[in-house]
C-alpha cells in the first residue's frame, strides 16, 4: 500500500511539473495568436482574455495583407524551402547510397569531408559566399538562397541517409544486379523506396532552419521580389513597431504555416530524432 | 556489409572504372565544396589581407593584431567575447539541465500524455527568432504590462524591471529567452537515449533495489553521459554562432550599450557596418576566423579528448 501511495504521488509531481512546463512553452504562442483577433483597446485592457463578439477584430490582418506582401513572401519562402529540401534529398540519398554501398579508395575520407559541415556552420563563410554571389550575379534572387541552403543541408542529411542505407538488406541489392537491374535502377527503385521514413524525417529537420532563417535572406536577398516570410515580418514589424494589431497578426501569420506542417509530420519528426528507440 | 564477405576483395581484379559511384557523389560532392567549403578557406584566407590604397595586399597577420590590439576594435570584440561565454554558460546551466530533467520525467513508464507533453515543449524550437524575439519583447515590455500583471498576481510586483532595457539585465534575459526556445533539442536527444536503455538493465538494478532517483543518478546517468557530450558540443557550436536572436531582440547594435553583442552580430556589424560605421571586408574576415578557430577548438577538444575518455556500455 504504501508502495503504492508513493508511486500516484510521484506520477502527480511528474504530471505537475510537465504541465507546468508545456504552460510555459505554449503560453507565449497562445497570447499572441489569441491578442491578434482583438480590437487594440482589448489587447492592452485584458491581454489574457480570449476574444468576444465584442472585441473580436480583424484589423490587424487587414493592415497587414494591405501593407506588405505577405503572400508574396509565402511564396518565397516556399520556393526556397522547397526546392532546396528536394535538391538537398536528392543529392543526398545518391551521396550517402555511393557512401555506403560502394567500397572504393578514398570512402572513408569522402565520409569525413562531407560530415565536416555538420559541425562547422556555413555562415562563418559569408564574407566569400557574398562575393561569390555578386560576381555570379545572383544578389537578389531566389537561387543564391537555394544554393546556399542546399549546402548548409547536405552534411546533416548524408550523415543521417547512410546510416539507413547500410539497414537495407544486401539480398535485396544482389537479387536485383543478378535481374540485370542498373546501379541506378536500384538505387531509384530498390533503395529510394526502403529509406522513406528516414527522407521524410530529414525533410522535416532541413526545412526548419530553412524556413526560420535570417542571416542569408538579410545578406543575400533582401530586395523586395525576393523577401522569405522571417525576412518579411522582421521588417514589417520594425516598421509598425506601435501598431500592435498589425504586429501580433504578422507574427500569427508567421507562425501558423509552421504549427500546421509540426502538427502533420510531428509524429515522424519524434520518430526520426528518437528513431532506433522506439519500442 | 562486413568487408570479408565480398570475394573480390581477396583478390583483386581489374573492374572497369564504376563511372555510378562518380554520378552518384558528383552533385553533393560539388554543390557542398563549391558553396560551403571553399568560401570557408577563402574567408580564412581574407583574413590575411587588406585593403591598402585600393588594392588587396597580402598583410599576414596584421588584421589579427589590429583586433586585438585597436582600443575600439579589440574593446568590442572583448566584450563581445565575454557576453558570448556568459550566454553559453547561462546554456550550460539552465537549457541542459532543465532537458534533461523534462526527458527523465517524460520516460517514466506509462505516463499518459507524454505524447502531448513532448509536442507541446517542443513547439518553441521551430519558431523563428523573429517570432521568439518579439513575442518576449511584448512580454516583457512594460508597456503592455503582461509580465508585470503576472508577477502581480503572485505578489512579485516589486520584483519587475525592464529587463531588456537594463544593461545589466538584457544578457541574461536574452539567453534565458535563447534557452527557453532550445530546450527541446536537449529533450528530445536524452529522450531518445533513455529509452535506448534496455529494459533488462532496469530490471537487473530494481532487484538489488535501486529505484526512483538513485536509479536515475547511478543507473541512467552514466548511460546517457555520450548524449550529454553530443547536446554540450551542439550547444556550444549552435552559441558560439549565434545572431539571430539577439538581432531580432535588441537590434545590430545589440544594446543597450553592447551588454548583448556577441561574436555573431559584432561580425554582422563589422563586415556590413551599421549606421556610422563603414563596412570592413577584412575584418569581417579575420572575426569570422577567430569564430572558426574558437569552434574548432571546441569540437577539437570534445572529438579528441572528452569524447574518448567517456566511458560506453554496448548492449
Amino acid at each position: 500500500m504504501a508502495t503504492a501511495r508513493t508511486s500516484y504521488l510521484r506520477t502527480g509531481l511528474i504530471h505537475l511539473a510537465l504541465i507546468s512546463y508545456t504552460l510555459i512553452a505554449l503560453f507565449p504562442v497562445f497570447l499572441t495568436l489569441v491578442n491578434s483577433f482583438k480590437t487594440r483597446n482589448a489587447i492592452f485592457r485584458e491581454p489574457m482574455a480570449i476574444p468576444t463578439p465584442s472585441t473580436f477584430s480583424l484589423v490587424g490582418y487587414e493592415t497587414v495583407l494591405k501593407q506588405g506582401d505577405f503572400i508574396g513572401y509565402f511564396q518565397n519562402s516556399l520556393i526556397v524551402t522547397v526546392v532546396s529540401i528536394a535538391l538537398v534529398l536528392l543529392f543526398g540519398a545518391m551521396a550517402a547510397f555511393a557512401l555506403s554501398e560502394y567500397r572504393f579508395r578514398g570512402n572513408l575520407l569522402m565520409g569525413l569531408y562531407l560530415a565536416l559541415g555538420i559541425m562547422i556552420p556555413i555562415r562563418l563563410g559569408t564574407v566569400a559566399i557574398l562575393q561569390g554571389v555578386v560576381a555570379a550575379g545572383l544578389v537578389n534572387t531566389l537561387t543564391a538562397l537555394v544554393l546556399v541552403y542546399t549546402a548548409q543541408g547536405l552534411p546533416l542529411a548524408i550523415f543521417i541517409l547512410s546510416e539507413f542505407m547500410r539497414t537495407v538488406s544486401d539480398d535485396l541489392k544482389n537479387a536485383g544486379r543478378i535481374d540485370g537491374l542498373s546501379e541506378y535502377a536500384i538505387f531509384f527503385r530498390l533503395v529510394l523506396p526502403l529509406v522513406r521514413p528516414a527522407m521524410a524525417t530529414v525533410a522535416v529537420f532541413t526545412m526548419i532552419p530553412i524556413w526560420n532563417d535570417l542571416w542569408f535572406p538579410l545578406i543575400l536577398a533582401p530586395g523586395e521580389a525576393t523577401k522569405t516570410v522571417t525576412l518579411g515580418a522582421q521588417m514589417f514589424i520594425g516598421q509598425f513597431v506601435t501598431n500592435w494589431n498589425a504586429v501580433l497578426s504578422a507574427l500569427s501569420l508567421a507562425i501558423l504555416p509552421v504549427l500546421v506542417l509540426y502538427v502533420i509530420f510531428s509524429r515522424q519528426l519524434i520518430r526520426g530524432i528518437t528513431s532506433g528507440a522506439v519500442k | 556489409m562486413s568487408e570479408a564477405d565480398n570475394p573480390s576483395d581477396l583478390a583483386p581484379i581489374k573492374r572497369p572504372f564504376r563511372w555510378h559511384i562518380l554520378v552518384f557523389l558528383a552533385p553533393a560532392f560539388l554543390v557542398y565544396t563549391a558553396i560551403m567549403i571553399l568560401p570557408l578557406i577563402e574567408t580564412l584566407r581574407l583574413s590575411l589581407y587588406n585593403l591598402v590604397d585600393g588594392q588587396t595586399v597580402f598583410v599576414g597577420l596584421t588584421n589579427f593584431i589590429t583586433l586585438f590590439s585597436d582600443p575600439r576594435l579589440s574593446a568590442s570584440f572583448w566584450n563581445a567575447l565575454g557576453n558570448n561565454l556568459i550566454f553559453f554558460v547561462i546554456h550550460m546551466l539552465v537549457q541542459n539541465p532543465v532537458g534533461i530533467a523534462l526527458a527523465a520525467m517524460l520516460s517514466v513508464s506509462k505516463l499518459r500524455f507524454a505524447t502531448f507533453y513532448r509536442t507541446a515543449i517542443f513547439v518553441p524550437t521551430l519558431l523563428s527568432f523573429v517570432i521568439v524575439g518579439f513575442i518576449w519583447k511584448l512580454i516583457l515590455s512594460p508597456i503592455w504590462g503582461i509580465a508585470p500583471g503576472m508577477m502581480d498576481w503572485v505578489g512579485l510586483k516589486w520584483a519587475f524591471a525592464p529587463w531588456l532595457g537594463k544593461s545589466e539585465s538584457a544578457l541574461i534575459t536574452v539567453s534565458l529567452i535563447s534557452v527557453w526556445q532550445y530546450v527541446g533539442i536537449p529533450m528530445m536527444l536524452i529522450y531518445a537515449a533513455l529509452l535506448n536503455i534496455p529494459d533488462e538493465v532496469l530490471e537487473a538494478a530494481e532487484c538489488d533495489g535501486i529505484t526512483g532517483w538513485s536509479q536515475f543518478w547511478k543507473i541512467k546517468l552514466p548511460l546517457i553521459l555520450p548524449s550529454i557530450g553530443i547536446i554540450s558540443i551542439l550547444t556550444f557550436v549552435g552559441n558560439f554562432n549565434a545572431f539571430d536572436l539577439i538581432y531580432t531582440v535588441q537590434g545590430a547594435l545589440a544594446g543597450p550599450d553592447g551588454s548583448t553583442d556577441i561574436l555573431g552580430t559584432l561580425l554582422y556589424r563589422t563586415f556590413f557596418g551599421f549606421q556610422n560605421q563603414m563596412g570592413d571586408r577584412s575584418m569581417g574576415a579575420t572575426i569570422a576566423t577567430v569564430m572558426f578557430l574558437i569552434i574548432l577548438a571546441g569540437v577539437s577538444l570534445y572529438l579528441f579528448v572528452i569524447q574518448r575518455r567517456m566511458r560506453r556500455y554496448q548492449f
